[in-house]
Parts: C-alpha cells; structure tokens; sequence
C-alpha cells in the first residue's frame, strides 16, 4: 500500500506539486492522468527519491519511503522513465542482467577470486534474464544493442529491466508513448499479468482508452493538486476532470 | 579464429622474449611497456567503465612508488611487502578521492583529481623530511626472490609480466561481473542505474580503490625497477601518457589499454633518435584531437566494430 | 600590521589578474559549457607573445600588450571556429579531451618555439619601488593592478551594457529563442571563445613581466582559472572577479604566514573545499548573467 501525503514540490517558487495526497492500494492498477504541466512525472520523482519534495511524506508498506533511487529501489519500488531509458550500448540482454542487480549478492572478492558460488549466480541471473525477456516478448533480440532497436521494443526492453529488479510496487512513466495499436495491446496484456503477480502498478499515461481500459482506480492531477481520484467511469464523467482537460485542449476520451 | 590466434601468438612471444630480443635495451622497453599496461589499465576502469576521467591518476602511481621507496629504504621491508603496502596505500587515496568526489561527476570530478595531485605533488616537494624534497630517493633496493636478487632484466621483466597478467585478471574478473555491469551502467545511464538499485557512489568509490591500488602497484614496480623516486613521478606528462594510451587504444575494454600502453611506450623509444620528446608530447596532443574527431573510440572497439560489421555483411 | 597590508596589495595585484583569467573561462565553461583545459595555454600565449613583441620586435610596451591580447583573441577565435564548432553536438566530455589535446599541443609548441628556459620579458618602469605611506609596491606591480581593474571594468560594460554582451548572455541563456531573434548563434561562440581566450591572454602579458615566462606556466594558471570559477560561480561574472581577488590574496596570505612552498596549494584546496561544500559557488545568491 503506497501512501502519499501532502506531497508538494517547488522550482524556484512555482509549485509543481502544491499538496498531493492518494493512496494505491496494493495489487490494484492505478492511473495517473492529468494535462501535461499538471505535475505526474514531478509526483514520480519525488517518490521514488529523484526529487527532495519540500514537504509532504509518502508511505509505502507502512514504513516511509525515503532516499536515494538505490534505496528506494531495494525496497522494491521501482520506475520507468518517460523518455526511453535503457543501456544504449548493451545488448537486451545484458540491459536485464544489469537489471537483476539486486538478486546477486556478489561482492568484491568473490568476484575477485572467482569462487563457484559467483559462478553459479552468474549462471542463475542469465536464465532469470531470459524469462524475464521472454515475458515482454524480446526473445528473438536478447543479443541485439539495446540503442539499435526500433522504439517500441527500446520502451519493451526498458520495462524488462525494470522487471528484473523484482518490484512490488511499479511505476511506469507513459509507457505506451510512443507505440502502435498493436503495441499497445500487447502491453495492456502485459501489465495486467504484471498485477497478477501481487505487483502494484501507478501508471502515467495519456492515452485514456488504455488508461479506463486496466485501471481500478484513476487519479487525476491539475496543477500540481488532486482534483478527482476513483473507478474510471466516475472520472469520465466527472466536472472538474473535464474542465481541466478542455481548459488545455486536450480531451479525455 | 584468426584474433585469437594472433593474440595466443602475442602471449607466447612475450613468455619467450628474453630469448629472442635483440637486446636488453629492448627488454627495458617491455619492461616499461608492462608497467604502463597496469597504470592504464587501472586507469581504464575509471574512464572506460564508469566513464569517470581521471587525471590525477599520477598521483596513485606516485603515491605507490613512494610508499613502496620509503618502507625498503627507511624500514628495510622486503619488496613482497612494500608492494602490497602500496597498493594499499594507493587504494586509500582513491578511497578519498572517491568519497571528496561523491556527487560531482563530468569535468568537476576531473578538477578534483587534478587538484588532489597538485596537493601531493606539492608535498612531496615540501616535505623534505619524508621524501627528501626535489632530491628525490636514490638507491631503492631491487627485490629478492629467496636467495636471488631480481636484480637482471630478465628476471624483473617476469615479474612485471606476472604483475600485468595478474592485473589484467583482476580487471577481467571485475568488468565482467555484477559489479562491472554496475560500473558499466552508471556509465551509460545513471539514473536508470539507480531505479534498479545500484548504488552509485558505491560503485564509483570501488572503482576508485581498486583503480588506485593497482596504479599503486605499478609505482612499485617502477620505483624497485628504476631504483629512484622523485617527485618527477607526478609530473602531467605521465597522466597524459596513462589518458592517451587508454584512449588511443579503446577505453571500455581490457585489450585496448594493453595495446595503448605497447604503442605508447614503443613508439616514443624507436622515435627518441629521430625525433625530441617535445615533438612527441606535440604529436601526442595532436594525436588526441584527431583520435576525438575520427575514432573516438579507439583502436580495439573500432576494429571490433570493423570485424562485426564484415561479419554481418557476409551473413 | 605593515606586513599584513603589503601581502594584501600583492595579493589584489595577483588577484586582479586571476579575476582576468576567472572571467574569461567563467565565460567559456560557465556559458558555453565547454572544459577548457587550454585556458592557461592562453595565458601562456599572451605572455610569450608579449615577450616575442617586445624582446625580438622591439615595440613599444602597450602595443605589444595590446598585441598580446589580439593574439589571444585570434588564436581563441580560430579554436572554436576549427575545433569546437564541429563537436557542438557532441558530450561535454568530447569537448574536454580535445581541449586536453590543445592543451599538450600548445604547451609543446611554446617549448619547441621558445625553449624550456624561462624568459625575463622587458619593461620601461623603473624597478625601485614607490612608497604610499606604509607600503611599498613596485610602479610595475602598480600599472599591473591599473591595468587588469581595467580590463575588468571594460569586460564588465562589454557583458552588461553593449548589444554584443546582450547578444552573449541571450545566447547562453536560450539558445533557440535568441536564434529566432537573428541572433548569429556561431558567430557568437567564436566571439565569446574569443574575448575569454584574450582576457586570460591579458593576463598572461600583465604577469609576464613580474614574473617569467616559462612554457609551463600555464597548467598553474588553468587550474588557479578554475578555482576562480568553481569560487564564484559558473558564469557569475561578479563571483569570477570576487573569487580571483579572494584567491590572490589568500595565496599571499598563505604565503607570506604560513609557507611559500605550498602557496599554490591554496587553489587546490579551494576546489576541492568548494566542491565538496558548496558547489554552487561561495556567491551563489548573485546573478548569474547566462
């Protein structure tokens, strides 16, 4: 369960987030929509500690959630990134295996001296990185450089990563950005059997037929506050929601 | 097939050298290429791993030769101690220059190694009670191997050979582990490093120690080899030389310093004749420019890329 | 009591050219963003081209200061317009190594040209030193300090009050949007590569005499450069002239009580103390004009 309070953040007097308070209930899908400005990837930020918010605490699994990404991350909290993020030199594979990180405990001189055990996790994290491959669907590009892969499979193989450092509680940064119809779906298919692995899912999206389409809740920002927050259809029809998105010519729908 | 036949021939040439070079001058400059081969090496882990420049990696050198110089000379330690002495000593300055240089990164974290140079070139200037001042430390002793004095060429070329394979395993072990993925992914995209939980100054401060200690064991090697320390060790032109070769030779993999440090070390030797050290050093920094705008990933990756891109034409 | 006054009048005639060197780089790396580890090359330049003025042409002393400086300009205008402009797009640390490279490259060639001697450059002051009451400095030291409050001062009304600084600081504050405005973007980065590269030039040719000119000279001047930057802020003109002087004066005080061997060290410390602490800059809360 992830608890955000009275989240505010400021850029040099101007609030990009001016109190931001929800809750994600865990194993649930939960949209984060709003017009663009409205401070989504901001609430994303200072989450998961990419940001220091000025005020404001955010709860997850009834402990605060503080620090740097490294330690958020280790309390499996982990996000994806609204431009494409991966290791653009590396191969698919080598991209997830970076992203087992946290499932090795090699240290320095083990690694140094070569013991079997470092061995044997090695060969671990390569098969673990191969099913993790083989659930977003990238078998066939496992050994292709990561920075040379059409865009929707670069967005794949960020989710991937992502995947691999075993999160409980997933944030996904406009993850349809940017891809097909087809895609699309297969990435919808995708994030639902994430959530029936006990993964929670904050989503940002823009696109609402995806966004009314997996959620259990939807969350709506406008700058920088929560101006709705319950089941997609009483978004849809909500006043505010609507006055916000026509206020910024850019329609739910 | 055909590299790494090539590669296997090298290896037995080196193993055989002092039977087949011409002479001991030859072995001289092996000797001096080994020795360059672990500093940039070492040096390689920093820039081409965490792609973190540093360039005051004559510091962890001089650092090692000093302490290594100091401990045989004043405390009459043997040479099998005073070497891990310095590295261990070397490994704590980049101890220190890692954590000094926690959160800065790009051209600040440069700027911080220099600076930390320019302090312990300073004080191995001024304090003339440990170091002797410009004076310097002469008649280090070489090392002894039981009854035998390593005191020959040929034996000290052994045991530099020993000392860069021993590095370039170390350095292979490393950057092909969790912990070289580690390095590799700060390097290439930090904050995507993060959200899966690696732990980027830790890394870097990893990186920075065992950079250093090995830096620190090449001082060794050269303080024991040339049998005299000075504060000449921390001048630029040794940084610069480290930077060039890793750079020419391909930073990011572990045959390219190796081969950097052969080119490098050859070269300005076959060249002292023909040409002043001054022409090198301009030549060195033309050479920097050129290799930046035409290949800006040296040696080793643009042959890689050469021989992938035949490959895949063939297919 | 004399004492501390005497190092504090060398220390602003040191500090007022590190204020030179400081402005001139906080222009190119805090505006243009590029690493240039050449900067003290530029001093070196301005020194030994000072020297070539008046030791092997004979001119007269302003105009071969005034050469120098031109030089310095030239030279940095063709750097950007050849080196930097192709790699506009390129990562800052690109930039840096090639920067690097210029760095060993000029260094080399002022030692192949000049030799590694260190050279006495000329001058038509009178060496005895003035008396102001209870201090004594040298009327060469004093056209010095003359010389770079005015080259800072002129600096400051080019950056503040012309069209050109206006064009500059537009340039490096939004790039595209002063493009819009017909703002000749290029022309603008060799101008500013330029001005930076003939102020640490400047420097070079008003420090030459009272020290000497030595093919090295440099490497301390780029560094010292830097610590001017990293005190005062990148691209804060204001923090660039405070931090040059507070740096000669500390190096003087430094030297003078504590040890002339490590004076250099004080730059050193700095950068690391500041970076470490406040790496924003000692005068973080002034303005920044790009």
């Amino acid at each position: 369960m992830l608890t955000v309070e009275d989240l505010g953040v400021s850029f040099g007097g101007v609030a990009a987030l001016a109190g931001v308070s929800f809750g994600v209930r865990a194993g649930t899908i939960t949209s984060l929509i709003g017009p663009n400005g409205a401070g989504k990837t901001t609430a994303f930020n200072a989450i998961t500690g990419y940001l220091r918010a000025g005020r404001g605490r955010v709860t997850w699994d009834g402990r605060p959630l503080t620090g740097r990404p490294c330690d958020i991350a280790r309390r499996g909290v982990v996000r994806t990134f609204q431009k494409t993020s991966v290791f653009p030199t590396l191969t698919v594979l080598d991209n997830v295996r970076t992203g087992l990180h946290l499932r090795g405990r090699a240290g320095l001189w083990p690694v140094l001296l070569g013991t079997r055990g470092v061995q044997r996790e090695e060969a671990k994290i390569v098969e673990t990185a191969r099913e993790v491959i083989a659930f977003v669907g990238l078998e066939r590009r496992a050994d292709e450089v990561a920075g040379e892969l059409p865009y929707g499979e670069q967005r794949l193989v960020e989710l991937a990563v992502a995947l691999a450092a075993r999160p409980r509680l997933l944030l996904l940064d406009e993850p349809a950005a940017g891809m097909t119809g087809a895609e699309k779906e297969r990435l919808v298919a995708m994030i639902r059997r994430i959530r029936e692995q006990s993964v929670t899912v904050l989503v940002v999206e823009h696109d609402m037929r995806l966004v009314m389409g997996i959620s259990d809740t939807v969350i709506v920002l406008n700058h920088g506050r929560v101006i709705a927050e319950g089941a997609p259809a009483s978004i849809q029809a909500h006043p505010d929601v609507i006055r916000a998105y026509l206020g910024s010519s850019s329609a739910p729908a | 097939m055909i590299v790494r036949a090539l590669l296997a021939a090298a290896a037995l040439a080196l193993v055989t050298a002092p039977a087949w070079l011409p002479s001991p001058y030859h072995l001289h400059i092996l000797i001096m290429a080994g020795i360059f081969a672990i500093l940039a090496l070492s040096l390689n882990l920093l820039l081409g791993y965490t792609g973190q420049l540093s360039l005051g990696h004559a510091a962890f050198f001089g650092i090692g030769a000093y302490t290594s110089a100091l401990l045989a000379l004043k405390l009459e330690w043997s040479f099998w101690l005073a070497l891990p002495c310095a590295a261990v000593a070397s490994g704590i300055a980049g101890w220190a220059i890692g954590r000094l240089a926690l959160k800065l990164r790009g051209a600040y974290f440069v700027l911080v190694t220099i600076s930390f140079a320019g302090v312990i070139s300073l004080v191995s200037i001024n304090w003339m009670e440990l170091t002797n001042g410009p004076l310097g430390l002469p008649g280090v002793p070489p090392p002894d191997f039981g009854p035998w004095s390593l005191r020959t060429k040929r034996a000290y070329y052994y045991l530099v050979l020993a000392a860069a394979a021993f590095t370039y395993l170390v350095c292979h072990r490393l950057v092909h582990s969790r912990i070289g993925r580690a390095l590799v992914a700060l390097r290439e995209n930090e904050p995507l490093a993060e959200s899966v939980g690696i732990d980027g100054t830790r890394y870097l401060v990893l990186a920075a120690v065992v950079s250093a200690a090995l830096a620190g064991v090449a001082g060794s090697l050269y303080a024991h080899y040339t049998r005299f320390v000075s504060p000449e060790v921390f001048l630029f032109t040794y940084t610069v030389t480290m930077v060039i070769m890793v750079i020419a030779g391909g930073q990011g993999t572990l045959l390219g310093p190796v081969i950097g440090a052969l080119l490098f070390t050859a070269l300005p030797e076959a060249l002292r004749e023909a040409v002043a050290w001054q022409w090198q050093m301009l030549a060195y920094g033309v050479v920097l420019v050129v290799l930046v705008f035409f290949l800006p990933r040296g040696i080793v990756p643009s042959f890689e890329r050469w021989q992938r891109r035949r490959a895949a034409s063939l297919r | 009591m004399e004492q501390l006054l005497q190092h504090l009048v060398n220390g602003l005639v040191l500090g007022g050219t590190y204020a030179l060197l400081g402005i001139g780089l906080t222009l190119i790396f805090g505006l243009m963003n590029v690493v240039n580890f050449a900067h003290g090359e530029f001093y070196t330049l301005g020194a030994y081209a000072a020297f070539g003025a008046l030791a092997l042409a004979g001119l007269p002393f302003f105009v071969a200061l005034a050469a120098a400086i031109a030089t310095g300009a030239l030279l940095g205008a063709l750097c950007e317009r050849v080196l930097l402009r192709p790699l506009r797009r390129e990562s800052i640390d690109t930039v840096m190594l090639v920067m690097i490279g210029v760095w060993i490259a000029m260094q080399n060639a002022e030692l192949l040209v000049w030799g590694g001697v260190a050279r006495s450059i000329p001058h038509p002051f009178p060496t005895a030193p003035l008396t102001l009451g209870p201090l004594n400095i040298a009327p060469l030291r004093l056209f010095v300090m003359a010389a770079a409050a005015g080259l800072i001062g002129a600096a400051w009304l080019l950056i503040q009050r012309t069209r050109l600084g206006t064009a500059m600081r537009a340039t490096f504050q939004d790039r595209d949007t002063a493009a819009l405005m017909g703002v000749p973007i290029g022309r603008i980065h060799t101008i500013t590569f330029a001005f930076g590269s003939a102020l640490a030039a400047a420097a070079g040719a008003l420090l030459g005499p009272v020290f000497l000119a030595y093919p090295s000279m440099g490497d301390l001047a780029s560094l010292k450069a830097f610590s001017v930057v990293i005190l005062g802020g990148l691209g804060n003109l204001a923090g660039a002239t405070l931090g040059g002087l507070l740096l000669g004066v500390a190096e003087e005080l430094g030297a003078g009580y504590v040890s002339s061997g490590y004076r250099d060290a004080v730059g050193f410390v700095a950068i690391i103390l500041v970076l470490i602490f406040r790496p924003a800059g000692l005068f973080a809360r002034a303005e920044r004009i790009g």
